[in-house]
């Protein structure tokens, strides 16, 4: 049986987990084709014009799989945490993808930790059920996912982007040349499948590093760190997400070896409109240089090189201590 | 300690009675206006949804009038307004507009945290003269609704142009002075006799339009462009998803009194487009839609400020509903761009696209 797995939204947090747990239970996991104009083309087609745009690219990579495999795993991911959710639109994902035509069946069960962390066990019978009829299998499976994920987040806090930490995993590490060396450190902050798909970012990663910037990402940090950072704020934020990207951006802004932070959002996003109001207001006060780069669909290219080039003139002019900025 | 807080429709009237019955100094903010969005636009974020803005108008104006103190509602997610008192708060330190903050948020763990600060609003009354504000303030909302509901029904089939307006506004003075609760019976009863004073044309012929959407732009006629009194001018009867009462019933009392339409049952319905909740009132208007076609509504227009995540996804099942039931539906999005001449403009569309349907059906039978 081949199960197919969207390369967008949280594919960069829990592949390496779905995977596993698939293969355990002797399916096939097949992930969809890296994001392209085609792609997104597709997710413009069939999705509303008001949703965001990695929500539109998701839709791309649901078509993308269709005709591929004989089922699609999209749960509804509504919480991942105790008393906090991913974003309205993660809830209503499966209604708003089921709607359209020729797609093989969902596997949309119910991911919902909101209450407590043992109802997670609920979702994982629920979608082992579909291959197996033996609870130990599933278990098993389970188990084995839980510990690939661990291995994971841990390759990823040794300062490696998601991208190279799968191939760590699957044992296809490339022999590439060292990057140029950096001289100095930008944190990029913003939502993983804003930041690490390479066609909706702009490649934003990898440009930096080719202009000399050491980056760094809130999956860089332990959960720990981010929580006690995110804990500052007088109410807690009930956002997953927002909360990582909060605890990041705060911890980065105090490090004096991080010279800028830029945050990406994407165009309209409504939990980026509240935290990236919070963390342009802590940016200002302790007068770090900051990007805001909006993504949408119409993003040209040539426009955030642009950008980047300005900003991280500005950050070594103020670190070589140019007055008045 | 003056108190204000943000206008939502006419939640000023019942919420002014709850406080002023305790014997609290409130300051209302003036009513919504081109400039307390202009205020909310230049001081809020961006993409933050326009309810917001609104709300940071509504504050920086009540404080010119001497307010001191703001209470907001909470919440816990996944709709931003759950966060709006707090990014408030940031900004309007940040303005130097400080003011005191009192959030009525849900309890996380005990309910004593939330009585707590209705005790810091109401000082040294007793609980019982408490309940008995919060009970007054909700007879308000009732009687407020209703002069609205009997608007909607005379608007279509006034017979003097702007009469029914003229009642409306009357009527809702009289509801707002009342200060105790037999004043109030009477105020109810002499506002339901203005509003039946209308003189109508019960032949004209009229269109049934359900409005559906997000609880602010539905409730508040400055966020809407006045959407339900430019329909019943041009010949709908409205209804709306969403009555200040009813949003109490649910969420403050938890559903205690019995005889009003509840949310419950809107997600109930929402069932076979939308199978969970998806923050704000989202399901609710899936479901809300699914009753209204199935009552024989002509049409149905969904309302909500840009950005609004759970309508959002309420809209992009809304359209099966539309083809599954057969009925028109148009989407008006809210934001400080918005015009009125743009928007009569589609509604005027509608109508007529409403109107000939209407009749190529009557004819067919």
């Amino acid at each position: 049986m081949r199960v197919g797995i969207p390369r967008a939204l949280l594919y960069y947090y829990y592949y390496p987990m779905w995977k596993v747990f698939f293969e355990e239970l002797g399916a096939e996991a097949v992930i969809s084709s890296q994001s392209t104009k085609g792609i997104l083309a597709q997710g413009l087609k069939h999705a509303v014009d008001e949703v965001c745009l990695p929500v539109k690219l998701s839709f791309g990579h649901v078509l993308d799989l269709a005709g591929k495999v004989d089922y699609i795993f999209l749960p509804r991911i509504v919480s991942v945490e105790h008393r906090k959710y991913i974003c309205p639109k993660f809830l209503g994902l499966p209604d708003m993808i089921r709607r359209l035509e020729g797609l093989p069946p969902l596997l949309d069960v119910e991911v919902d930790m909101y209450r407590k962390n043992w109802d997670l066990y609920q979702a994982i019978k629920e979608t082992g059920s579909f291959f197996t009829n033996s609870r130990l299998k599933i278990w098993m499976a389970y188990h084995r996912s839980v510990q690939a994920l661990h291995r994971y987040c841990r390759l990823l806090q040794l300062g490696l982007m998601p991208a190279e930490a799968l191939a760590v995993l699957e044992n296809k590490v490339k022999n590439e040349p060292l990057p140029y060396p950096a001289d100095l450190n930008v944190a990029v902050i913003g939502h993983p499948y804003n930041i690490y798909d390479p066609y909706i970012s702009m490649d934003l990663i990898r440009r930096l590093r080719a202009m000399g910037a050491n980056v760094f990402t809130a999956e860089h940090i332990p959960e720990k760190i981010l929580k006690s950072n995110a804990s500052r704020l007088p109410k807690k934020l009930f956002w997953t997400l927002g909360q990582r990207m909060i605890g990041a951006a705060f911890h980065y802004l105090e490090r004096p070896d991080v010279s800028g932070v830029v945050h990406v959002a994407a165009f309209a996003c409504g939990p980026d409109s509240m935290t990236g109001e919070l963390i342009e207001r802590h940016a200002r006060a302790r007068r770090v240089p900051y990007l805001n780069l909006t993504l949408d669909e119409h993003t040209g290219e040539a426009g955030v090189v642009t950008r980047l080039e300005a900003f991280l003139d500005m950050v070594r002019w103020k670190k070589a201590g140019a007055v008045g900025i | 300690m003056r108190v204000t807080f943000p206008h939502m429709g006419n939640l000023y009237i019942p919420l002014k009675a709850m406080l002023q019955y305790l014997g609290v100094d409130v300051v209302v903010p003036p009513l919504s206006s081109k400039k307390t969005l202009t205020l909310g636009v230049k001081h809020g974020p961006e993409f933050a949804c326009m309810p917001l803005k609104l709300n940071l108008g509504n504050f920086m104006e009540a404080r010119e009038l001497g307010a001191d103190t703001i209470i907001m509602a909470g919440g816990c997610g996944p709709c931003r307004f759950g966060y709006y008192a707090q990014i408030e708060n940031a900004i309007l330190k940040d303005i130097a507009y400080e003011m005191q903050l009192i959030v009525l948020e849900p309890p996380e763990k005990h309910i004593s945290e939330l009585l707590v600060k209705i005790k810091r609003i109401a000082g040294q009354r007793s609980w019982w003269q408490v309940i008995q504000a919060i009970r007054f303030g909700y007879k308000k909302a009732r009687a407020v609704d209703e002069v609205e509901m009997a608007a909607f029904q005379a608007r279509p089939r006034e017979l003097v142009a702007g009469a029914t307006d003229a009642a409306y506004h009357e009527a809702l003075a009289l509801i707002d002075g009342a200060s105790s609760l037999s004043e109030l019976e009477f105020a109810r009863e002499n506002a339901g006799q203005i509003m039946a004073g209308v003189a109508r044309d019960h032949n004209r012929p009229v269109l049934k339009i359900g409005v559906i959407g997000e609880i602010y732009t539905l409730l508040e006629p400055f966020s809407n462009q006045g959407l339900e009194r430019h329909l019943g001018l041009l010949g709908a009867l409205v209804d709306r998803s969403i009555y200040l009462s009813e949003w109490i019933n649910d969420h403050l009392f938890l559903g205690l009194i019995k005889g009003l339409r509840s949310s419950k049952e809107a997600c109930a319905a929402a069932a076979p487009y939308l199978r969970h909740f998806v923050g704000g009132h989202g399901q609710e208007t899936v479901g809300s839609a699914v009753n209204y076609a199935r009552a024989g509504y002509d049409g149905l227009i969904q309302v909500f400020p840009f950005t609004c995540m759970p309508e959002i996804v309420a809209r992009s099942v809304l359209p099966d509903v539309g083809a599954d039931y057969s009925i028109p539906l148009l989407t008006l999005i809210m934001d400080e761009h918005s015009g009125e001449a743009g928007m009569v403009t589609r509604l005027e569309a509608f109508m007529d696209l409403l109107a000939q349907r209407k009749e190529s059906r009557e004819a067919c039978r």
